[in-house]
């Protein structure tokens, strides 16, 4: 894993005046840095449920969730760097069309399936959903005809079905039973942690 | 029948067992101590600076095991706890701050002495509230309380506007509180323990590191046992002083940047480290990459988050630092290390904490006469500097909990509030601040609280009349450009005290020393004594920063040649 890989971090917490500030807080405080955040309300009333992108290896993400699971607001913390997950991204973007270049424009969004929400004179808004590689590409696609503004919501992400995520997992421990059981034949230990997940 | 916000207040801390309080009224907090007078059952100590209150109140809470209360109005008196609450943040104590707040209705609007304090705050304390309904008070009180001693503990802060002081509410103190994130895990987990006392049954030469998490812990009697059950030697972090009795056999005391030479030789000889409620400060552990090179680490913690933050251990035990001792002692794990043994015993005879026999008078000797007459069993209170590391090094504690300074943020100045706290949180005790003229001059202030409260505190001033641990860097690492370290200021000490009405005595020969440590202590209120010390005498032995137990400098063997001929 490189130093600067971007990890997904999903955070439960009470939906309170203060509690963005006092996670983007830590943050800032303790050096590590944030990709992106998305916060919205969470299917529980006064739980909001947020996601954090943010560089760093897995020591760093550990560390990140460790100091998150302190804060008296937060309720759970899941570390999905490592995890089966669907991820997409929201982007609007506006780009510049003339009558000549408006059909060509929709027709590149057509491939990417993305939807044309609003169209005007001299500009088009483009409504496009996906992972970020997606988004990237296209909005680099649209540079050529001018992207006039671009927002884009940040890093949304779900663990898949839990079902296959335990298959997933039971795959994952036996293969780490493995290499320990090789390990301590060796007569080597493994970091073994009891932190509460 | 319902109460006003101020009433709840007080009902809450009588609810929590609070008994003294310490602060300094202004505007925004008026009705609270308009209510706080009815109250007789609660001691209020007058400060003369909020810092002083928050510092008194960290004295107060580390000297008792309770948690401390400290009072403040908003703005300028609220900002004035922020060095405190860092302090109490980074060395893990138990306090709740109550400050006042503007009006509802005057928040965001820049009123006058309005500050974000929550805001300002947030870094320092391990959790705050801003408190925009009375009713909200019993629960948030009680959290406060329960956030403050649990797990790692730390200070809270409660916002409370002026008018939700005075605001009517029901007051139902809560039995329980609902913060599923502050209950922390207090026994290990099995299999890690076992896991443990395998790699200590294999290990030849294992060692103890032990914290502040075994006297926030009070696991003084588990940390003696298990070191003598598998003879392990144990070697005391700078909070961690007088977590273990100073003369006991396996205490090698104070390691890292100003510990002992055997201390630092015998971590980077171990090669097993049972770290025990510490965190591997910088201070501490030097140049990661040549720390304890040869080792093995167990590192026990009640925080999660200590866990691989400076460094990776083999085992991490999640839980109490008693209640995972204990669970080791259950194993019974007999074990002796003649060799070990022997060669830390070697170690400790070759490199001793030395200074030079003079008549010259030096601090170090200070520290020690104070240790002697004291008998090991006074509550030393320190501010931080050179006198900081002389005390570290040279009391020998007798009992448990006998050492109370600022270590993680080191600031100046805690030594007269804190000592204050202490001695009031432990009226039996007799309790030495122990000073530097730099940090005295900055709390100094709280002499006349110390009259006011009749608490008999006794300073011993070491009077080098300079900022002693920055010149001394400034000789080590600038070329002696003493710039901006060296008092020529200092007002008459003895005068100063009278003038408080308070005992003061001067120092200036080494014959002198008893006679004035024993009339301060015979003397029935606080006393000050004016030890005026050589001002180049340095803290050795000295790790340089970002260095290791290689590059140890040790007391100049012709410095003490030289002071034997004078």
């Amino acid at each position: 894993m490189s130093a600067h890989e971007e990890q997904t971090v999903v955070a439960l917490v009470y939906d309170r005046p203060g509690v963005l500030n006092r996670i983007v807080s830590m943050i800032r405080r303790r050096g590590y840095n944030i990709t992106s955040l998305a916060v919205g309300h969470s299917e529980t009333p006064a739980l909001s449920r947020m996601c954090l992108v943010v560089e760093g290896d897995a020591q760093t993400i550990e560390q990140i969730c460790k100091q998150l699971r302190k804060l008296v607001d937060v309720v759970h913390v899941n570390d999905l760097s490592n995890e089966n997950i669907v991820q997409r991204e929201l982007a609007l973007i506006r780009v510049n069309s003339t009558s000549s270049t408006r059909n060509e424009i929709i027709q590149i969004a057509n491939v990417f399936r993305a939807k044309i929400v609003d169209i005007g004179q001299q500009s088009i808004i483009i409504e496009i959903t996906g992972n970020e590689d997606k988004v990237e590409s296209f909005f680099l696609l649209m540079k050529s005809y001018g992207v006039l503004e671009i927002i884009r919501s940040g890093r949304l992400a779900m663990l898949r079905d839990t079902e296959s995520q335990k298959i997933i997992r039971r795959k994952k421990s036996e293969e780490k039973r493995k290499t320990e059981e090789g390990a301590e034949k060796e007569g080597l230990v493994n970091p073994s942690f009891s932190a509460p997940s | 029948m319902k109460l006003t916000g101020s009433a709840i207040i007080c009902e809450a801390l009588i609810k929590e067992g609070v008994d003294t309080v310490f602060g300094l009224p202004g505007g925004a907090i008026l009705p609270f101590y308009q209510t706080l007078s009815k109250y007789p059952q609660i001691r209020h100590i007058l400060v003369r600076h909020e810092q002083g209150a928050v510092m008194a109140a960290d004295g107060y809470a580390r000297a008792t095991g309770k948690v401390g209360v400290c009072i403040s109005t908003s703005g300028p008196g609220a900002t004035n706890m922020v060095t405190g609450l860092s302090v109490a943040m980074m060395d893990s104590v138990p306090i709740v701050a109550i400050t006042g707040q503007v009006a509802r209705s005057a928040i965001g609007t820049d009123a006058f002495q309005e500050t974000d304090v929550t805001g300002v705050t947030l870094p320092v304390t391990k959790h705050n509230y801003l408190v925009m309904n009375a009713a909200d008070l019993p629960r948030i009180l009680k959290e406060a309380f329960f956030v403050a001693k649990s797990g790692k503990p730390g200070p809270v802060l409660i916002d409370i506007p002026k008018d939700v002081q005075s605001e009517l509410a029901n007051f139902n103190y809560p039995e329980m509180v609902d913060l599923p994130s502050q209950t922390p895990v207090l026994e290990g987990n099995d299999s890690d323990i076992r896991k443990a006392i395998k790699m200590i049954e294999k290990s030849d030469r294992p060692l103890i590191l032990a914290g502040h998490g075994i006297i926030l812990s009070k696991a003084y009697e588990e940390l003696k046992q298990f070191a003598e059950n598998s003879q392990i030697p144990v070697v005391t972090t700078l909070l961690g002083l007088s977590a273990m009795r100073s003369d006991h056999v396996l205490n090698l005391g104070l390691p890292g940047m100003h510990g002992s030479a055997f201390a630092n030789m015998a971590i980077d000889d171990a090669d097993l480290i049972i770290a025990i409620g510490m965190r591997f400060d910088d201070r501490v552990t030097g140049n990661l990459k040549t720390f304890a090179t040869k080792a093995k680490i167990i590192h026990i913690d009640i925080d999660p988050s200590e866990i691989g933050k400076n460094i990776l251990p083999e085992i991490a035990i999640i839980g109490d630092a008693g209640a995972v001792l204990r669970q080791l002692l259950e194993l019974n794990l007999k074990k002796t290390h003649p060799k070990w043994i022997q060669k830390i015993d070697q170690l400790r005879k070759t490199h001793p904490f030395s200074y030079p026999n003079t008549n010259r008078l030096l601090p170090q000797f200070i520290v020690e006469e104070i240790s002697r007459i004291t008998k090991g069993q006074s509550i030393v209170v320190t501010g931080v500097g050179q006198h900081q590391m002389w005390a570290a090094q040279l009391y020998e504690f007798k009992e448990n909990n006998l050492w109370i300074s600022s270590g993680g943020v080191g600031a100046m100045g805690f030594e007269v509030p804190a000592a204050l706290g202490a001695q009031i949180g432990r009226p039996e005790k007799v309790v030495w601040a122990i000073a530097g003229d730099g940090g005295f001059q900055m709390t100094l202030t709280e002499l006349a609280t110390m009259v006011e409260a009749k608490a008999p505190v006794k300073i011993a001033l070491i009077n080098n009349f300079s900022l002693g641990m920055v010149r001394q860097w400034q000789e080590l690492f600038y070329e002696k450009d003493y710039f901006a370290t060296l008092y020529s200021g200092n007002p008459d000490w003895v005068k100063l005290a009278e003038a408080y009405g308070i005992t003061g005595l001067k120092v200036t020969k080494k014959d002198e020393v008893e006679i004035a440590i024993k009339l301060a202590m015979d003397t029935p209120g606080p006393a000050l004594v004016d030890f005026q010390v050589d001002q180049e005498e340095n803290v050795y032995p000295f790790i340089p920063p970002g260095g290791g137990v290689k590059e140890i400098q040790l007391y100049p063997a012709e410095k003490v040649v030289n002071d034997v001929s004078s």
